[in-house]
């Protein structure tokens, strides 16, 4: 990760980051179904990482299939890959998102039908 | 693959045990981390691995043979130490040239390529150059040396951040063309980790890491809250640092952990924090 890339954090394991830093490229776009992911190589020599721990972030793209391998080629996305990325995280949106919110908001004292009202845009 | 072998390797200089009963192991095709504080014995490893200076007791083999004195082996070893060892008079490329009389595998083409790249003029001489830009010319040196086992004490000392990305990069693509080893000691460790696939750490001569980066950091946590529930909390754990910061405690423990009651906050440490809390010695609570 060297000097520079801004995406990684120093407390999670790197190639679970990396998994997720893929898999924000396949919900957003910038990686479409069907197109080519960058190699190991390119990854590695780009993100200054080493390629076996690269290799292990990839890895977890191809077991949720998300990425396959084409012999000789590379990577690519997967079809449907974007569904199923947006599949994986309706499912965890609950945890990830809503459970937060309404810790914060009971800290704050703020009810739910207050936050209902905010969702609603009637806040004034 | 090949690999160096380290068997109860100790070295004493006088009164100080600089290196106590090391063992370890160093496979060709991965990364390694050395680390520890200053005095800790990186060096003194690494000298001996290099044939440099001679152990008390203990040997280092490569594939099964011993390395001492023996120059075929100590040909695939190069260990690029901290010190300037080489004469400041003498100019980069001759330098290059030099060290072809041993390193006999040396590629110039790529030396002289990486001291474009850095911008290092090969006609000058070291002792014209900056701090940084020796220390770059010392790791271009081990870079081009041919070797399988790469030691590197401190290479980014003294260069500025661009060149520093730059020299990991360099070292990650000689590492996947060629899958020398490459065992790095540095200070600037959140900078270096994602280079590193296994660490050591070495504490007053003694080896008392020898993992896996994952494993190294997800065993162990950072447990924040009030002082008094933290210390409740740690009555049977293996606590390694605790800083307290008023009423409040943040501590750094190893090992499994579970059953968090409310008010305490569970992180990860970052390996910066982790080794500084493993080499640290020194509790405060």
């Amino acid at each position: 990760m060297g000097v520079y890339y801004p995406h990684f954090n120093d407390t999670e394991p790197l190639f679970i980051q990396i998994a997720q830093w893929l898999e924000n490229k396949i919900v957003t776009g910038q990686l479409g179904e069907g197109e080519q992911i960058p190699s190991t190589t390119e990854l590695s020599h780009s993100l200054n990482i080493n390629p076996a721990t690269v290799r292990k972030g990839v890895n977890i793209l191809v077991d949720k299939g998300l990425v396959y391998k084409k012999r000789g080629m590379g990577m690519f996305v997967a079809e449907n890959a974007n569904e199923n990325v947006r599949d994986d995280r309706r499912v965890k949106f609950y945890d990830d998102f809503v459970a937060p919110l309404l810790n914060e908001a009971e800290r704050l004292g703020i009810t739910r039908e207050d936050i209902i009202g905010m969702l609603k845009g009637d806040e004034d | 693959m090949s690999r160096i072998e380290i068997k109860t390797l100790t070295k004493k200089y006088k009164k100080k045990t600089a290196l106590d009963g090391v063992s370890l192991s160093i496979e060709k095709g991965m990364i390694y981390g050395l680390l520890g504080r200053n005095g800790s014995g990186k060096s003194t490893l690494v000298d001996l691995i290099g044939g440099r200076i001679f152990p008390d007791s203990g040997e280092v083999t490569l594939d099964g043979e011993t390395v001492s004195e023996n120059d075929k082996l100590l040909r695939k070893i190069y260990c690029m130490s901290a010190e300037d060892l080489l004469p400041k008079h003498m100019k980069v490329k001759d330098a290059v040239k030099a060290q072809a009389y041993f390193y006999k595998d040396t590629n110039e083409d790529y030396a002289l390529k990486l001291c474009d790249i850095f911008g290092i003029d090969p006609k000058k001489r070291l002792s014209q150059l900056s701090t940084g830009q020796r220390t770059l010319v010392k790791v271009i040196l081990a870079l081009s040396s041919g070797a399988d086992f790469i030691f590197l004490d401190e290479p980014v000392l003294g260069i500025d951040a661009n060149c520093r990305e730059e020299l990991y990069k360099q070292i990650i693509e000689r590492f996947d063309k060629t899958e020398a080893a490459f065992i790095i000691s540095t200070h600037l460790i959140d900078e270096c980790a994602g280079l590193f696939e296994h660490y050591f750490v070495l504490e007053e001569g003694k080896l008392i890491a020898d993992e896996d980066c994952e494993e190294l950091q997800a065993n162990a946590y950072l447990i924040e809250g009030r002082a008094k529930d933290v210390t409740e909390y740690l009555k049977d754990k293996q606590c390694l640092k605790k800083t307290i910061i008023g009423t409040l405690c943040s501590a750094c423990v190893k090992g499994e952990v579970k059953d968090v009651p409310d008010g305490l906050e569970v992180s990860h440490p970052s390996l910066q924090q982790l080794l500084i809390a493993m080499t640290g010695g020194v509790q405060d609570g």
